[in-house]
């Protein structure tokens, strides 16, 4: 057992203490020491995406980096998008999947909502090439893409 | 059981991803030992299940030491002590996914995410870009200071994995690991950067020619870290283009080149480079046959014959993702266009 060192992460404004090993991946840290299981592992080498969170306000692969690399940093995962979901009061990214059918299992969608948060931000009104682009980095074995895409437009309708 | 089917799936990822075929068949000449339930002898590597005692040990990688130095003197203290035992730890994106399947099992880390000092993007008094070897690969390609000093590798930074992995990687990492897929390290020759290095013993300078040396291997030694990566300034009448052919958007490509054309005041050519990825243990610069532009006026029928002539010059390998013949023609096609796009480029120059 190596030795473990004390982190302290903020994660959706909440400030989590624990100590850890170097070797804990801050996709585990996040799902078995604090228990957001919104955030899934598919591969856990950086392929599929569903793992991203925003580190700092940027989208990054949860399973590559190490969780004592986040100390002292933030984060923000899916259960950050609506801190106390309903139907009523979803994200519009979220009510977009929902409504333009942008999911089937729903494995993937917490990767692509995370991916997608910081894009519409900075791009409000993206054209399908800049959409297919970003989406290029995650996989989704069911939708085919398509609902997805129409989704992203949805939401950038009605973020605008 | 359910090792068993984990650790084949597993092992069938790690084929589908690694983008060399002497890593593949390393991988499946390991898996084989496996199965057959023998330790392999390698202490670098074990290809044990990670998930074996998932119980109590739920980590993918094995254990590690760890150090986060806050500066550079700090972190080459390290490597002094520590030779090839330490590793940088710089993006993690190439690093921790072998770690992660444990083909790579280093003893110590030693993160350089916390040195400020070694994330920057400058202009250089002649005019050329220096950029710090910390610098994100994401801010590489926003910096309108790379557009205007050093436009090929703006344009090339999109062709890197995905904006999630950009975020995190660093624009020095992917130039050490030196992955012959990877796109930077072709940039680096065709521009012909220089690569400044340090360790306690003290700061040398490496041409790009001389830092590539083999598959994943650089001139750098243990205990040397890169630092910074110089762009020299390029003559008026300069045209760049990068193009590569993959099977995904961000997948590493099967076959990527790169060229630089600079022309002379009557449009005559002054000088072109041109230099591929993906078909060979490292970066590949073409010689022979770009020598035919030299001093000509370059038309399509030139740049045509220059692009049957590049394969005298290129032994790619053939793999799962392409064959030998695909490559080649791979390899004659975007030499064309490359060629074509840093030509026309370089004619309709502007100061
Ligand atoms: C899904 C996926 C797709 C990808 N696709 C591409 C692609 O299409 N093209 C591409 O080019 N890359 C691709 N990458 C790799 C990515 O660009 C990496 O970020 C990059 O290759 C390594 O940079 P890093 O900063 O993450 O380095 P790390 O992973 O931290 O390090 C890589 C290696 O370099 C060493 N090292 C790092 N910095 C230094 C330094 N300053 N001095 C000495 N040694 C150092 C490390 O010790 C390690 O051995 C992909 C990665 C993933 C996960
Ligand atoms: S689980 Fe992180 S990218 Fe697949
Ligand atoms: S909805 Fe099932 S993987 Fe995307």
């Amino acid at each position: 057992m190596t030795e473990k060192y004390p982190i302290t992460i903020t994660i959706n404004g909440t400030e989590y203490q624990r100590e850890v090993e170097p070797r804990l991946l801050l996709s585990d840290f996040i799902r078995h020491e604090v228990g957001l299981t919104g955030t899934h592992v598919g591969c856990e080498h950086g392929v599929c995406g569903t793992c991203t969170i925003l580190f700092d306000g940027e989208a990054v692969r949860s399973c590559i980096i190490l969780a004592i690399q986040a100390n002292g940093h933030e984060l923000k995962t899916v259960e950050g998008l609506t801190p106390n979901p309903t139907l009523e009061n979803l994200h519009p990214l979220q009510a977009s999947f929902r409504e333009a059918h942008g999911l089937q299992c729903g494995f993937c969608t917490s990767g692509f909502l995370m991916t997608l948060e910081p894009f519409l931000a900075e791009n409000p009104n993206p054209t399908e090439m800049e959409i297919r682009e970003i989406l290029s980095g995650n996989i989704c074995r069911c939708t085919g893409y398509q609902h997805i895409v129409e989704a992203v437009k949805l939401a950038a309708e009605k973020m605008r | 059981m359910i090792y068993l089917t984990k650790h084949l799936i597993f092992t069938y990822l790690l084929l589908k991803f690694l983008p060399n075929r002497d890593w593949r068949l390393e991988v499946v000449k390991r898996e084989r030992t496996y199965l057959r339930g023998e330790k392999h002898t390698s202490q670098e590597i074990s290809l044990q299940p990670p998930t074996a005692n998932l119980q109590q040990n739920p980590m993918k990688p094995p254990p590690f030491k760890y150090h986060a130095p806050t500066t550079l003197d700090e972190a080459l203290s390290y490597f002094a002590e520590y030779g090839d035992e330490a590793k940088p730890l710089a993006g993690g994106q190439s690093l921790i996914p072998a770690m992660n399947f444990r083909l790579a099992q280093p003893e110590l880390l030693i993160d350089l995410n916390n040195i400020p000092a070694l994330a920057y993007i400058r202009a250089t008094d002649n005019g050329g870009l220096s950029i710090g070897a910390m610098t994100r690969q994401r801010q590489v390609e926003r910096s309108d200071l790379v557009a205007k000093h050093a436009p090929l590798i703006s344009s090339t930074m999109p062709y890197i994995a995905h904006i999630q992995i950009r975020n995190r990687g660093t624009f020095g990492g992917s130039l050490a690991h030196a992955d012959p897929s990877s796109e930077l390290p072709a940039v680096a020759l065709v521009l012909d950067a220089s690569f400044h290095v340090q360790s306690q013993r003290g700061r040398r300078t490496i041409p790009a020619k001389q830092f590539f040396t083999d598959l994943f291997e650089t001139a750098l030694a243990p205990d040397e870290l890169l630092i910074d990566i110089t762009i020299p300034a390029k003559p008026a009448r300069t045209g760049y283009a990068f193009d590569e052919v993959a099977r995904r958007h961000g997948d590493y490509a099967l076959v990527g080149a790169t060229a630089v054309v600079t022309l002379d005041q009557a449009g005559a050519c002054q000088q072109a480079q041109l230099v591929f990825l993906s078909v060979g243990p490292r970066p590949v610069a073409i010689t022979q046959a770009t020598s035919m532009l030299h001093g000509q006026t370059i038309t399509p029928n030139l740049i045509d014959t220059v692009a049957e002539a590049v394969n005298q010059e290129l032994d790619p390998p053939g793999d799962i993702h392409a064959s030998v013949d695909y490559r080649r023609h791979l390899a004659k096609v975007l030499a064309r266009r490359v060629l074509t796009v840093a030509v026309n480029e370089a004619r309709d120059y502007k100061r």
